[in-house]
């Protein structure tokens, strides 16, 4: 017997998709968005709206609601929380059936939950927080194609932070040229060396002459210092087909590593060159222009920490992070919170942090963070305190603006994080006695006491613009 | 800043090689080695020496000397294995780890004897 008759028009949302009484399910998807509704409109409407507009609802009664089990399928609304410190917006907890997703799919997850619903009128802004992906989730994407533990092992390197460095200038350097400076840099103690993100096959140099030439120079510079090396080529193309070709030729260069715009290019491109990169066994490092774009407004947009989840799932064995210390936006708390997110195992419910949920990454492995910005040798205290030991440093001007050239700069950087690194396992507090090691250290290394001099008393003090919601 | 010095590396010269942590500082006293082994104690990892002729240094696989010492916590039968390790292999880098066995990894490792080519 039918349960329901159909009566056309426009219905509450809340009658539907506000459901305070719901406990939500270990398989379901749960999202976290800060709602700022237009004056006049209740919250829980305000709520349900986003529930309605991110799974099945539409604005008005259709017939063929009622050729599925819509109760099932549907986004509810289950909690609403005030946000500390706003009297203005609020956030709503919203739980959604698994099968609303395609397996796997990172860009279907989107596409629902910060789709249409963030253009939609009631909302004056939206920002969607934070996203628990179900384990039943988790495991049906491929996630980072190697890992930190793996790339330990690969490259032979443990028991520290790894060092970058983003060549300079941006553009305008021949493809010889260019590789004269990652040689520099390599030989001088640096792990790796990257390609800037907008460097991809430009007329002044094209991707197939980069690639030749940055080859060389990590084999010579290998040959010098008996230690593996690595540069990240941007394979960041116009087309998945050139992307793919790009990375082919990487491998057949035998490069340890390549990398990719995850946002610029989007997630289905990375997927599936995270997917590549499994199957070729090459590391793959993961720049992020235009997050900012989307996560810097604190009451719009997509959380970073979102984005970080959603890329660990598509895959990227390393994520840019923020430096806490350097020149670009972090919040000391929420980036901590985000590291979490890329390298644990499970992250647990924790506001201090700006995690929303628990989230388990079952046997997925975890990702590099990549500090990069703006550091230089006076920061390695602070970084090694903060970060730990797994995570990438990329000192860019910090490495090339050494006065006596990019070797020294890089030697300067090694002897900073290695002095920093033995100080912590001596038992020494680095964010208060790191000055005295450096000075320390500095004694036997003329590049580092160089850098020191160069750089001393830089500091970046703007204030934070997106901070955490505190009271 | 007056004089520019010049970066002294050189392809074939065995004293341009460097062998991964705290290769780029000076060599540890015995006092400092004490402290990274502690370290590696304190952790709770277990504790491992290995050696290699510096020629053959880039290989993955050094000699293990014996077997990781799983469980050892004195500082001073570990300090004294590498010592040992030293003793039979005096022209060898000696490298101290500490395997990490929650993280599959190594938590740390560090050449604490630099072998004929490198000081």
């Amino acid at each position: 017997m039918a349960k329901r008759t159909y009566e056309a028009g426009v219905r509450a949302y809340a009658d539907t998709y506000w459901t305070p009484d719901y406990t939500p399910n270990d398989t379901d998807l749960l999202a976290c968005f800060k709602v700022t509704a237009q004056a006049g409109v209740a919250r829980e409407e305000a709520a349900a709206a986003v529930a309605a507009e991110s799974s099945t609802g539409t604005w008005t009664t259709v017939w063929t609601d009622l050729l599925t089990d819509l109760d099932y399928y549907k986004g509810r609304a289950y909690r609403i929380e005030d946000v500390p410190g706003d009297g203005e917006s609020f956030y709503a907890f919203i739980a959604y059936p698994i099968d609303l997703f395609e397996e796997g799919s990172v860009v279907n997850v989107l596409t629902s939950l910060v789709g249409n619903v963030f253009g939609f009128k009631a909302l004056r802004s939206l920002r969607l927080e934070d996203i628990r992906f179900p384990a039943a989730y988790v495991i049906t994407c491929g996630g980072p194609p190697n890992g930190i533990q793996v790339e330990r092992d690969k490259l032979n390197k443990y028991g520290r932070g790894l060092l970058g460095c983003t060549i300079k200038p941006k553009l305008g350097l021949s493809a010889k040229n260019y590789g004269r400076a990652v040689y520099e840099c390599l030989r001088g103690g640096l792990d790796f060396t990257k390609d800037d993100e907008n460097i991809n096959s430009q007329p002044f140099m094209r991707w197939r002459d980069r690639f030749t030439f940055v080859a060389e120079a990590i084999e010579k510079a290998q040959a010098e210092t008996g230690e593996r090396k690595g540069h990240y080529c941007n394979v960041t193309a116009p087309t998945p087909e050139e992307m793919y070709k790009r990375a082919e030729y990487a491998k057949e260069l035998g490069m340890p590593i390549i990398m990719h715009d995850f946002l610029t290019a989007g997630f289905c491109a990375n997927t599936g060159l995270a997917n590549w990169c499994r199957e070729n066994g090459l590391l793959l490092h993961i720049h992020r222009a235009m997050h900012a774009v989307l996560d810097r407004h604190p009451k719009h947009g997509v959380h970073f920490r979102v984005l970080a989840k959603c890329l660990r799932l598509s895959g990227g064995d390393h994520l840019h992070s923020g430096t806490v210390v350097g020149k670009l936006e972090g919040d000391r708390q929420a980036t901590m919170g985000w590291i979490d997110i890329m390298r644990g195992r499970h992250n647990r419910e924790d506001r201090a942090r700006g995690i929303f949920f628990d989230q388990s990454w079952g046997a997925m492995p975890g990702m590099f963070p990549v500090a990069s910005g703006g550091i230089h040798v006076w920061h390695m205290p602070a970084l090694v305190s903060i970060f730990g030991d797994d995570a990438v440093f990329q000192f860019g001007g910090g490495t090339l603006g050494h006065p006596w050239g990019n070797a020294a700069g890089a030697a300067a950087n090694r002897v900073a994080l290695e002095a920093c690194v033995a100080a912590r396992n001596e038992g020494r507090e680095l964010e208060r006695e790191g000055g005295d090691v450096l000075r320390a250290a500095a004694r036997h290394s003329p590049e580092l006491a160089a850098a020191m001099e160069t750089w001393k008393e830089i500091r970046f003090e703007f204030d934070t613009v997106d901070k955490l919601d505190v009271a | 800043m007056g004089e520019v010095l010049d970066y002294p590396s050189r392809l074939g010269d065995a004293q341009s090689h460097r062998h991964e942590t705290f290769s780029y500082l000076p060599p540890m006293s015995p006092e400092q080695i004490r402290k990274q082994v502690a370290y590696i104690v304190s952790r709770g990892w277990n504790p491992a020496i290995e050696h290699s002729e510096p020629e053959n240094a880039f290989s993955h696989y050094w000699y293990m000397w014996k077997l990781p010492m799983f469980g050892e916590t004195d500082v001073d039968t570990i300090l004294a294995e590498a010592a040992a390790c030293r003793e039979a292999n005096p022209r060898n880098h000696v490298r101290l780890i500490g395997y990490d066995n929650d993280a599959q990894s190594q938590g740390a490792a560090m050449v604490i004897y630099r072998g004929g080519d490198r000081n």
